[in-house]
């Protein structure tokens, strides 16, 4: 709008989306639902050597309700799927989903009477992260799609009714 | 060559000892399932075997008796060990609990009930240990469909 020009460096114009998104894909707070061996390579994602803390998502909090990003990292039986389920629901708007490698993915090599053939048969997925288990590095690409995801949404969106 | 442990099995049961074997010193008893208890006892009190290692069970659908009840016994004072199996029939599979002799018995029998359905009489507590109230039917038996799914369950405090 060209009023940078008239107030000086005094502050910016930008668009609400282009803003408030920018705050919220650099800021993503993660909960961690770790219930296999993936949980391995999500801490090695976490330490020194691969340092998901450049890409601004430093920080898992341990509560749902404070948390922006649902981490479900291995295998959900059927007894734990309505476990989920209640972690998902007390987390707040905005939220996302990451489902960590093949078996929260879809049941990995587990087709058997006891797991959830996929964590999005119980509650909405925004990215998926194929391998068993995934490399430190694909969780930093599905850590960029979803950046790359959210600065496509809108603030007006509720995602999910 | 005669082994110790069947034989004295074998003279103190001589009616229900079904077959023995020791293929390369697994001594394995097959004993009639009525005798289980009072051949357990015998293990316990009168050749020193105390502790129940494990205790599952098999299916081998179509064969009749289906299930087969699989215990290991260890004596830490002789160091022996010793396999009891019992034939359990598939209708109205019931056998006697072990938990009167060793309290350790008491989760094996509710696995080997959630598993496969086997019904241990004189058992204080038998409910499913792994799987959830709710599920429907016994998933390591032979005949439950390999792609069933379970409906889904509540949460529950």
């Amino acid at each position: 709008m060209g009023l940078e020009t008239v107030f000086g460096h005094s502050f910016l114009t930008t668009r609400l989306d282009e803003a408030v998104n920018w705050g919220r894909k650099y800021s993503f707070f993660q909960y961690p639902f770790v219930t296999a061996c993936c949980g391995m390579e999500y801490m090695s994602v976490f330490a020194s050597a691969y340092d998901i803390a450049r890409f601004g998502a430093e920080y898992p909090r341990f509560s749902p309700r404070q948390a922006d990003v649902l981490f479900v990292v291995g295998t959900v039986n059927e007894k734990l799927a309505p476990v989920l389920k209640r972690v998902y629901d007390q987390m707040c708007e905005p939220k996302w989903v990451v489902s960590f490698g093949v078996c929260a993915t879809s049941g990995g090599f587990y087709d058997n009477y006891a797991t959830v053939q996929g964590i999005d048969k119980i509650i909405p997925v925004d990215i998926y992260i194929p391998g068993c288990p995934p490399r430190p590095e694909a969780i930093l690409d599905a850590l960029i799609k979803l950046q790359e995801k959210v600065s496509r949404e809108s603030v007006l969106d509720r995602k999910y009714k | 060559m005669t082994n110790y442990l069947l034989e004295t099995f074998k003279a103190k049961f001589p009616d229900d000892v079904l077959d023995t074997h020791a293929f390369r010193g697994d001594e394995t008893v097959i004993l009639k399932k009525e005798a289980l208890l009072k051949a357990a006892a015998f293990l316990k009190d009168e050749l020193g075997f105390d502790f129940l290692m494990d205790l599952t069970a098999a299916d081998y659908l179509p064969r009749e008796p289906r299930f087969e009840l699989v215990c290991h016994f260890y004596s830490s004072k002789n160091n022996y060990r010793l396999r009891l199996k019992c034939p359990v029939a598939g209708t109205d599979a019931r056998v006697a609990s072990l938990t009167s002799l060793w309290t350790g018995a008491n989760w094996f029998e509710r696995e080997a009930y959630d598993m496969y359905g086997i019904k241990f009489e004189g058992h204080p507590d038998l409910r499913r240990i792994l799987m959830y109230d709710g599920f429907e039917g016994h998933p390591l038996r032979k005949d439950y469909p390999l792609k069933k799914r379970q409906p889904r369950i509540p949460h529950r405090e």
